[in-house]
């Protein structure tokens, strides 16, 4: 049974918000107009929050691409009163949203807060109406999140079926992976010792947010300034 | 002799002053005879101040229901909730309703089995607060809900890991216990209204089931009330905590934020007493809650204020030394921060007032005890606001930070509750009586005679008794030192 992962190499991204509007076309995530989003109630499944460290003249820009972590020992799926919250045999944490009661116990208890919740009805802009037709409905009060796109991972094992194979390396690519013009994001069984986020994930320069909660994030990250030799830049 | 001077004293304390011009529905013989009179007129003649603070509150209720009915029709962003606070007011007052719930049942069954007598006349108010306090506390986690229309998947799908579910079967079981609880002790005066209110007997009389008084059906209800006593004890820990503690949240995920929420009980004999204050004063029952009660509630309510003061300063004290980052912004922005005037405040109230008006004699009277009263029940609802939010406002992660303001919305549906919980109780008060007939009644035909056997049992050798100097149980004593 593979178990889904991400390396992100934040020594590639530059910021430049593309895996955010792949990431909202793919999945349908609704937009909260500058209203709501001044009252911190956007939706976005995965951020890229820009961080400035340093006085001038030294100053520098941080990026950190942001998305559930798809923990191993997810603090969200204990909580949840209803099951709604939970995490599949191949490790991805699922939300089932008729089954949500909107407690949002599991968005107070995620460390990350990286879940939302449906505030108000949905709304698009009127002249979208590309939607896609694979992602589920979220209605009003309920709890939604990044699925590493779930449903990507189902058209991928159908299209393998057919050609009668196995699912191979590249079959299942989340959205963002796919549209990430510097190749910063990697997806992929991390069960799989061939795979590279696999070989990634061990490397020197790999790190985990909050690592130090025991919540065993899926999403890894390598650090900025330094070359896959292990060289200084 | 001795007996006869005291009961001649009890007499006098129970007749009380003299004459109240425009309440004197009976000769003061009768009031003496028969508590029954002065516990069952509030119930059935209702002044115009009744009627006109009803509709008051009938009508902050009534703009409650819209606000909550708005609510539901446009989703909870009417609320001032974002990421990450993502609980506000309603989770507030589910732990506030949970917490003076505590009144009832666990003051009255401790103050039972402790068998002190001065409990007789408290016990049903704070009975009738705790099971009437459950259902508003129930109510706010629903109306917390983004979708409350799946209530029942609790049911059906319930995760027995997750805390919320702890809460709710903890709450069920103990709004169970803790109705059975009121119900018993009411059931023989729920006879005594069958027997003298004719125009209610069809709600009294199934209700008081076949109550006659005899010497069996005392018994079986004396054991009843005392299992149901000691069960309510338990169930009335606080597991609403846990709600909070079990996760990783900065300064929820500690040892202590559990037990901190037994300072439910502080707020909930602070709740009592202004359910008492106003009951004296509005069904004119001075002769029954007399200063005595408001003094000993009072000394309470001192010794859970300090115990509490403690209990925050080990909270913040550990944090602060303890130096972990997360956990300092956290306890920074409740010190110093957007949140200091809201902590300060709620150490103003719960500790300060109340012990600078309860520590002194001469200020610790009736009003003082409410006024001490009335803060520490602000102060305390202030307490879980400040666990509440500034927690979530201040994730481990600095990127999605928040402030949280309060809607319209929420505040309509807070005083709204308010407003029904005090009705309820008012209504309630109509129906039932709000000082125990029965237990009063016990106290004077029993509790004397029993208090001094009690007194007698442990104290040493010769007690002193009226004028003349008693030796008493001279059995006992052989047996003890044998």
């Amino acid at each position: 049974m593979p178990r889904w992962g991400m390396v992100i190499d934040l020594d590639k991204c530059d910021g430049c918000q593309a895996c955010v509007v792949a990431c909202r076309t793919e999945n349908n995530v609704p937009v909260a107009g500058p209203e709501e989003a001044e009252k911190g109630r956007a939706i976005s499944w995965i951020e890229v929050p820009t961080t400035i460290e340093g006085d001038y003249p030294n100053v520098r820009t941080r990026f950190i691409p942001r998305l559930c972590m798809h923990c191993d020992n997810p603090p969200c799926t204990a909580v949840c009163p209803t099951g709604a919250t939970y995490k599949d045999e191949e490790g991805l944490v699922a939300q089932i949203y008729p089954s949500c009661i909107g407690c949002r116990y599991c968005t107070s208890a995620c460390p990350y807060t990286v879940k939302y919740f449906n505030w108000t009805t949905p709304e698009w802009p009127d002249q979208t109406d590309h939607f896609n037709p694979d992602v589920a409905v979220r209605p009003v009060g309920v709890v939604e999140k990044c699925t590493f796109c779930h449903h990507r991972l189902q058209k991928g094992k159908e299209q393998a079926k057919i050609e009668g194979r196995e699912l191979r390396e590249g079959d299942y690519v989340p959205a963002c992976v796919q549209a990430c013009p510097t190749k910063a994001m990697y997806f992929g069984d991390l069960d799989d010792p061939e795979s590279t986020v696999s070989r990634l994930a061990k490397s020197t320069r790999s790190f985990r947010l909050l690592e130090e909660l025991g919540t065993k994030p899926k999403v890894y990250y390598l650090t900025e300034g330094e070359r896959y030799d292990g060289k200084k830049e | 002799m001795t007996e006869k001077r005291s009961s001649h004293q009890q007499g006098m304390v129970l007749s009380g002053p003299s004459v109240q011009a425009e309440h004197d529905y009976s000769s003061h013989a009768a009031r003496f005879e028969d508590p029954e009179s002065d516990l069952i007129r509030p119930m059935l003649t209702t002044g115009n101040g009744f009627y006109r603070t009803a509709a008051a509150l009938g009508a902050v209720a009534a703009w409650g229901l819209f606000a909550w009915l708005y609510q539901l029709w446009n989703g909870l962003g009417t609320t001032g909730l974002n990421r990450p606070v993502y609980w506000g007011l309603y989770v507030v007052n589910f732990v506030f309703f949970i917490g003076i719930s505590h009144a009832g049942t666990l003051i009255s069954a401790i103050l039972r089995l402790c068998q002190a007598e001065w409990r007789r006349a408290i016990t049903r108010s704070a009975e009738m607060m705790t099971v009437i306090a459950l259902f508003f506390g129930v109510g706010s986690v629903v109306l917390d809900l983004g979708r409350p229309d799946r209530v029942f998947l609790l049911f059906r799908d319930g995760n027995i890991q997750s805390p919320l579910l702890w809460d709710m079967i903890s709450i069920t079981a103990y709004l169970t216990i803790s109705s059975i609880y009121l119900y018993l002790a009411l059931i023989p005066d729920i006879a005594i209204l069958r027997d003298r209110v004719p125009g209610r007997r069809w709600l009294y009389r199934p209700l008081a089931l076949g109550w006659t008084g005899s010497e069996q059906q005392q018994r079986y209800l004396k054991v009843a009330i005392g299992v149901m006593s000691v069960l309510v004890i338990p169930a009335a820990l606080p597991i609403d905590s846990w709600v909070f503690a079990m996760i990783i949240q900065p300064m929820w995920h500690s040892i202590i934020l559990g037990p901190y929420f037994a300072g439910a009980i502080f707020s909930a004999i602070a709740a009592l007493l202004i359910v008492m204050g106003v009951i004296r004063r509005a069904y004119h029952l001075e002769n029954y809650l007399k200063p005595a009660h408001f003094t000993n509630l009072g000394l309470l309510l001192v010794a859970m204020s300090l115990i509490w003061f403690y209990f925050t300063f080990a909270a913040h004290l550990t944090v602060y030394y303890g130096g972990a980052t997360k956990e300092q912004t956290v306890f920074f922005s409740k010190l110093f921060g957007p949140y200091a005037p809201l902590f300060w405040a709620m150490m103003a109230t719960n500790v300060v007032i109340p012990l600078l008006i309860l520590s002194n004699r001469r200020t610790r009277t009736v009003t003082g005890t409410i006024v001490a009263s009335v803060a520490v029940t602000v102060g305390m609802w202030l307490e879980r606001l400040t666990i509440v939010v500034p927690s979530l406002a201040n994730p481990r992660l600095p990127y999605a930070t928040g402030v949280y303001h309060p809607s319209w919305v929420e505040w309509s549906v807070t005083a709204g509750f308010l407003a029904m919980f005090i009705l309820v109780y008012m209504l309630c008060s109509k129906l039932f009586p709000i000082v125990s007939i029965w237990e009063i009644r016990e106290g004077r035909e029993k509790g004397f005679a029993e208090a001094r056997e009690r007194i007698e049992s442990y104290l040493p050798g010769w007690a002193v008794l009226g004028a003349r100097p008693v030796r008493i149980r001279n059995d006992d004593d052989r047996v003890l030192q044998n």
